[in-house]
């Protein structure tokens, strides 16, 4: 049973077996370490950059405009603005070109906060990713879907912004990749380098099967008849243990709409849900002042807007200018288990 | 006398021979012409901004007729920057396609009327998007390279670009990348020295002495050459795309020109008294006997007759639809929910 990081490794095995990625790079990402995260290990295409995030995404959109299907790093996504202009020519080259230059690439990165990364590891990009238009953007909440949706990237003839929630990178769920072994420990002495010299090491591939999470189609994580959550990423599955609470205790059935894909985003998946319910929160952990979220919110005041039983609401991060280091400063300042259980109980509550 | 013969003998305008040198000239006198009508078309709302490269036709002939022309990582990679236009048409490239991009028509083939002029992308000779942004081409410029040492070929990646955008963190990017001991990266790094950025001079603002002197700190070849001199740039380029041709490995080549137009549109467009590389070759090609000056009238007359007749084409041609604005956003059809009405 793989984590996310075991998940989007073993995807990036399959794509160098099957999909034809030979380029797979950024800071830390080929051996000794592969990847901060763990995402790169054992990789035989994987190889480390300079420090450099200009430099990683310039190189990333060449390979792509020469053919090649380039897997690339920013190690935090909290360090990916010094390269926001060449994020901006991936997502514009096949329109500024007349349709002449498509951009094949995927660009992941950690996202989010969880892990006490205070001001520079928490950072959210959302809103930033969904305004750089002509690029896809998925954010993947379990190791299903982190497999699934990483082979759908780097099928995709477009550019694709794929962001790694960092708090759930460690974590798992019930649902087993086609091919790999239930047993984690398996997978582990498999797949995981040993500490110490790895000089000699390789890993054990399990032979993974391919296995797509279609880019722009969201997860109904749970269904529910009073309410309905849109969210993604860290949030997924906070909503979805909340919504499981308030259903073992009869207060209601809540729907958690997962989007997986921020760009495009199941518009569809959302309204039908929000037709049947009458009731929406959008949740993110980005800060709230024009927030992806927000964008979701007035289009569903736009065409729901006589369907909708109580008002629309939005819960996000405070619009402060960092994350703070103490966890009693992160934990006020991005939404937590409490705060979620909180909004979804003031929606059920009002009277329509 | 025989001082005088091997005078001669060693004459870079004699060795480079008269039907090469009538070729750049030719083509060197069809982007002058070129632009001229480019900025007369922004003046006269024939299209909006200007930018190009008049003044910069002696390098950049000479660089467009050496390059390995053609599609995919076994040919030449060109990340342009906005006054490239003699380049492309020392490659082949026809001039009623950069008036097509100026007047922004639908048929414009580079940008279908999204782009400024001179914003080139072309996949039949590896030219990549020009963007208008500065200095990013040097970015992008290791990707291509990366691809071409993954096989087994003689193909570079060359970029170019101008002295202000070096102080752009992505041109130290292109000289770290391209001299990794892990994988050196065969580019030819060209920068364009004009001595301004739009309207700051350099010498304000850089401390190099010259521009080539970063290559000192990488130990890779570097020089700084004339680059209103044809002779000089053409072998200058010759001997640059030989060594990253052979050795796979970046070469730095500076070249000092003059802007002739000035920056753009944005500082006026107007003519300025800087040395003109084409009257000095045409000077230099009449001492030696290789052109006549009849030959020399015939040849601007005709290429203003070649872009009187491509600009007269070009005003028949149809203006993008507003729908147009959907296409390429997407490769592939837009997804069916995509926002599409720009609010409520």
């Amino acid at each position: 049973m793989a984590n996310m990081a075991q998940a989007i490794r073993l995807a990036l095995h399959y794509g160098e077996e099957n999909l034809g990625v030979r380029e797979i790079f950024g800071e830390d990402v080929g051996p000794p370490l592969g990847g901060v995260f763990t995402a790169t290990q054992g990789l035989k295409n994987a190889w480390n950059s300079p420090l450099d995030e200009r430099g990683i995404m310039g190189a990333a959109l060449g390979l792509a405009w020469a053919g090649l299907r380039p897997v690339a790093e920013v190690q935090f996504v909290d360090y990916i603005f010094n390269a926001i202009d060449i994020l901006k020519l991936a997502a514009n080259s096949l329109w500024m070109s007349g349709g002449q230059f498509p951009a094949p690439l995927v660009i992941m990165t950690p996202t989010g906060s969880g892990i006490h990364g205070s001001l520079y590891h928490s950072h959210s990009f959302d809103s930033v990713a969904t305004k750089l238009h002509g690029m896809k953007v998925v954010c993947p909440s379990t190791p299903i879907d982190a497999y699934g949706l990483m082979l759908a990237a780097i099928k995709d003839d477009n550019p694709v912004l794929y962001l790694k929630p960092k708090a759930l990178l460690r974590s798992r769920n019930e649902e087993l990749i086609p091919g790999e072994p239930p047993d984690e420990k398996e997978l582990k002495s498999m797949i995981d380098a040993p500490i110490g010299d790895r000089s000699k090491w390789k890993p054990r591939w399990p032979n993974v099967k391919e296995y797509l999470v279609p880019i722009g189609k969201a997860k109904i994580s749970k269904t529910g008849k009073d309410a309905t959550v849109v969210t993604h990423g860290r949030m997924a599955p906070i909503a979805l243990e909340v919504a499981r609470e308030i259903a073992q205790k009869n207060e209601g059935g809540v729907e958690v709409v997962d989007i997986r894909s921020l760009i495009p985003y199941d518009w569809d998946a959302i309204k039908q849900s929000i037709r049947k319910t009458g009731r929406v929160l959008f949740l993110n952990e980005e800060t709230e002042i024009t927030n992806f979220g927000e964008h979701l919110l007035r289009r569903t005041i736009d065409e729901l807007f006589y369907e909708l039983k109580v008002r629309p609401r939005l819960l996000a991060g405070k619009a402060t200018p960092g994350i703070g280091l103490s966890a009693i400063l992160e934990f006020a300042s991005v939404p937590q288990k409490a705060d979620v259980e909180r909004a979804v109980k003031d929606l059920l509550a009002e009277p329509a | 006398m025989a001082d005088q013969t091997s005078a001669a003998a060693a004459d870079p305008y004699r060795k480079l021979g008269k039907d090469l040198l009538r070729n750049i000239h030719r083509i060197m006198v069809k982007a002058r012409v070129l632009e001229e009508r480019l900025i007369k078309m922004s003046k006269s709302g024939d299209g909006y901004f200007w930018i190009g490269g008049p003044g910069e036709e002696a390098f950049n002939v000479s660089l467009g007729l050496q390059v390995k022309k053609g599609q995919g990582p076994e040919f030449d990679y060109l990340h342009l920057h906005y006054r490239s236009s003699a380049i492309v048409l020392g490659l082949g490239g026809p001039v009623i396609d950069t008036i097509r991009q100026m007047r922004c028509v639908a048929g414009d083939p580079y940008s279908k009327g999204r782009n400024f002029v001179n914003h080139y992308a072309l996949p039949k000779w590896n030219i990549v998007p020009v963007s208008p942004t500065i200095e990013t081409q040097y970015s992008t410029a290791i990707g291509t390279a990366i691809a071409q040492r993954r096989v087994e070929t003689d193909a570079i990646t060359i970029v170019n670009g101008g002295d202000g955008g070096t102080a752009e963190g992505d041109f130290h990017s292109c000289l770290v990348w391209s001299n990794r001991p892990a994988l050196t990266l065969p580019i030819l790094i060209i920068v364009i020295n004009n001595d301004y950025a739009i309207s700051t001079a350099a010498q304000g603002q850089h401390g190099e002495r010259n521009i080539s002197d970063w290559g000192k700190v990488f130990d890779m070849p570097a020089r700084t050459v004339n680059g209103n001199d044809v002779a000089q740039s053409y072998l200058a380029i010759k001997e640059a795309l030989a060594y990253c041709r052979k050795e796979r490995k970046p070469y730095l080549l500076e070249a000092r020109t003059s802007r002739l137009y000035g920056h753009s549109s944005s500082s006026g467009a107007n003519r300025i008294a800087q040395a003109d590389c084409i009257a000095e070759f045409e000077a230099k090609m009449s001492e030696r006997g290789m052109i006549a000056q009849e030959e020399i009238e015939k040849i601007w007359q005709e290429n203003l007759e070649e872009i009187d007749k491509a600009h007269q084409q070009v005003k028949t041609e149809p203006f993008p639809t507003p729908e147009s604005i959907w296409e390429n956003v997407f490769a592939g059809p837009l997804p069916p929910s995509y926002p599409t009405k720009g609010g409520s």
